[in-house]
């Protein structure tokens, strides 16, 4: 990797102006803030459809998708390209099935949604449990995300420096989150998503630039210099091995477009909208800069491979992580030159601030399951009450160390693999329990807690038994073999094992179907009757 | 309620549905919107009240309803089924037909990359037709029920003590689940 000091200092300086941003955004949002749960999980609903649209678009734009996918596609060429697909495919579940819906049903966090019609206790804990699970996931992916940004900016120097941004990004992260609730959250979201998207249209520009706006001259070249030719374009590069690597990849797919209608902190967004009209079309933004993000990290990861090339790809980084800083750094002018420096120094400050917006969305839809779902529920009745928000801030604090000391942990896993496999227990956990409330009259509380760990378990346990763990070179713990699941990603076994379960609860538990609440949870979901 | 600085106070009146006003523009199908038939309005005096339960069972026998939820039923199911099958087959040629996907279009696009592509256009035209079809043929029929909702809930269950001072804690646990209300007026 080419350092100089100056990107170094300049991406410092930039990232820091960020920072400086989003704090005096906290400290402003919450000068007079009232500590009521409505301000503090939602910011009082009263943002519209295209902050909110911005917003989600920030929320979901992971530096994973902004460093891995291009990378993906940098090393392996068409088989990258099921990440950007998927991840934009998933929003038309979103939008078609789940936004409005939830946002007339439920008032915090996704439980909210499921225990309206049943007995609430067991419900909440379980779905509180599901959604504080898959926001652990995401977050250490995030975090993993954060700490090799810096090794890579910092040209591997040390583990240390690498310890302590993870440290750092946690610690701010619980500053936005338990400070500025979910209005300096939203605020910090829209800033990054204006950023990201800056910067991804410059640099996909530039890349159209270089080639006079040839996509075939792009396309050529990128097959040329990634070594594989032909094939580079065509599907089966990365996936097109045995049978294993096949079900992987449908598996992987699935994950991806079923993944984010059950994620907490998008299903959280839509409560900061007034009403579900204003939800729906919060979505049709996001799902336009969304579609227009991931198509340009598709030019950037050809572009990469055309003018990078892949080996030196993979020579800096084996997981391709870096392949758009590199990018930068050409496009720029190459080694040494102004150009370069800056831009290789606005994609680093970019990328960080992608992090610390997901981090803090996360964070901040996980302390509201802590607080809202599980607190709430398992409190002892006669203990002192205290209040929810305070419990929230408490949790976010919680959640920022555990993922901490995760991130810390995990941090030799890949991180576009984290996030398949958080997007997989999202699949498998929430969602199947999530389109059952909204559109299956004869639910049940039992098929509810049922579905919701009968897809938890299974995806956790098949991860853990699945090569990623033990097993191969490559694997956490690469001394020890308790591995008997070939795939990496456990969603193709553990969704409709999730569907499975809430159907197998239903028709077992003995309850009858209590004609009045469905007709409550119909009429409110379609109409908005009775809507917070 | 909280009012988020800067913002219209008008804005911030959740309480009456019709806040939300309608987007209209080219293309309204003015003609086909439901008239919400809804049930006989009942007078807050003299007779039994309507619990809340009630309201919705009579709200979700109504014509006016049926019809929201058909027009929502036959647009989403079919689109769900049709994108979702669309994006299986993507992905399953990609390994199961990796031959048909190398082929080549134009230069150096081949069948993969238009396919690929091909997906960002059906999800764009898809959210397009949807929020098109939301917007024409069920927002105003359901803002209707909601209002009827809304009115029924007034006339019937009349806030004991005024319009409630915390305004938070007393919307959450009247509407969320609806138990708040239905305890009360059951007592």
């Amino acid at each position: 990797m080419i350092v100089g000091g100056d990107h170094q200092i300049l991406a410092l300086l930039l990232f820091s102006a960020f920072v400086a941003a989003t704090l005096a955004i906290t400290t402003w949002v919450s000068r007079n803030r009232r500590g009521s749960a409505e301000e503090f999980y939602t910011g009082g609903r009263l943002f519209s459809p295209m902050e909110n649209g911005f917003a989600i678009a920030g929320d979901y734009m992971s530096a994973a998708s902004f460093l891995g996918i291009s990378g993906l596609i940098a090393l392996f060429g068409y088989d990258g390209m099921l990440y950007s697909v998927g991840f934009l495919v998933a929003w038309l579940v979103v939008l078609l099935l789940v936004a409005e819906l939830v946002r007339n049903c439920g008032r915090f966090t996704l439980a909210d949604v499921v225990a309206a019609r049943m007995s609430e206790r067991p419900v909440r804990i379980a779905a509180g449990t599901s959604s504080v699970t898959v926001s652990v996931l995401y977050l250490v992916a995030q975090m993993v995300g954060a700490g090799s940004l810096v090794a890579l900016l910092l040209g591997g120097t040390g583990d240390a420096a690498r310890s302590w941004t993870v440290i750092g990004v946690g610690a701010l992260m619980v500053v936005y989150v338990s400070l500025g609730g979910m209005r300096a959250t939203t605020w910090i979201q829209i800033v990054k998503a204006v950023l990201l998207m800056a910067g991804t249209i410059t640099l996909t520009v530039l890349v159209l630039l270089r080639f006079h706006g040839d996509i075939n001259l792009l396309l050529n070249s990128a097959a040329e210099h990634s070594g594989h030719g032909k094939e580079f374009l065509s599907p089966g590069l990365k996936y097109g091995g045995d049978w294993t690597a096949r079900c992987d990849f449908i598996s992987l797919g699935l994950a991806l477009v079923l993944g984010t209608a059950g994620l907490p902190h998008i299903l959280a967004r839509f409560y900061t909208v007034p009403t579900a009209r204003a939800a729906r079309r919060s979505v049709v933004w996001s799902i336009g800069l969304i579609g227009g993000f991931y198509l340009m990290t598709i030019v950037l990861g050809f572009g990469a491979a055309a003018l990078v090339g892949s080996a030196e790809v993979k020579a800096s980084n084996p997981a391709g992580n870096t392949a758009v800083a590199l990018l930068a750094y050409n496009l720029g002018g190459g080694a040494g030159s102004t150009g370069g420096t800056v831009l290789f120094a606005v994609v680093a400050a970019v990328a960080f601030a992608t992090i610390l917006a997901v981090v803090a969305g996360i964070t901040l839809a996980s302390s509201a399951s802590v607080a809202h779902d599980l607190y709430a529920s398992l409190r002892r009745r006669h203990a002192k009450q205290r209040s929810e928000v305070a419990v929230a801030r408490v949790a976010a604090v919680g959640i920022g160390a555990v993922a901490i000391a995760l991130g810390l942990l995990a941090r030799d896993l890949n991180v576009a693999f984290l996030v398949g496999l958080a997007f997989a227990v999202a699949a498998s956990a929430n969602l199947p329990v999530l389109l059952y409330s909204l559109f299956w009259r004869n639910f049940t509380t039992r098929g509810a807690v049922w579905s919701v760990y009968g897809g938890l378990i299974p995806a956790l346990v098949l991860v853990m038994v699945s090569p990623v763990v033990s097993g191969s070179p490559e694997s956490l713990f690469p001394g020890v073999d308790f591995q008997f699941f070939p795939l990496q990603n456990p969603g193709l076994v553990s969704i409709p094992l999730g569907f499975l379960a809430g159907w197998l609860g239903t028709v077992t538990s003995g309850d009858m179907p209590d004609e009045a609440k469905n007709a409550e949870t119909e009429v409110r979901a379609l109409t908005g009757a009775g809507a917070v | 309620m909280d009012e988020q600085e800067g913002r219209d106070p008008a804005a911030a009146r959740i309480d009456d549905p019709w806040y939300d006003a309608l987007a209209s523009g080219w293309g309204e199908l003015d003609g086909e919107t439901v008239p919400a038939t809804v049930p006989a309005q009942h007078d807050g005096d003299g007779e039994e009240r309507l619990s809340p339960a009630e309201i919705y069972l009579e709200v979700h026998r109504s014509a006016a309803f049926q019809e929201v939820r058909r027009r929502y039923r036959r647009f989403v199911v079919p689109a769900v089924l049709a994108f979702f099958a669309w994006y299986l087959a993507y992905v399953i040629a990609a390994v199961g037909a990796p031959g048909l996907m190398a082929r080549p279009v134009a230069g150096a696009v081949n069948v993969a990359m238009v396919a690929g592509l091909a997906q960002f256009l059906t999800t764009f035209l898809l959210t397009w037709a949807y929020a098109r079809h939301a917007r024409l043929r069920r927002d105003r029929a359901a803002l209707e029920l909601r209002w009827v909702v809304f009115e029924q809930n007034q006339q019937n269950n009349p806030p004991r003590d005024g319009p409630n001072p915390q305004a938070e804690q007393g919307r959450g646990s009247r509407w969320i689940g609806g138990q708040g209300t239905t305890r009360e007026t059951n007592r």
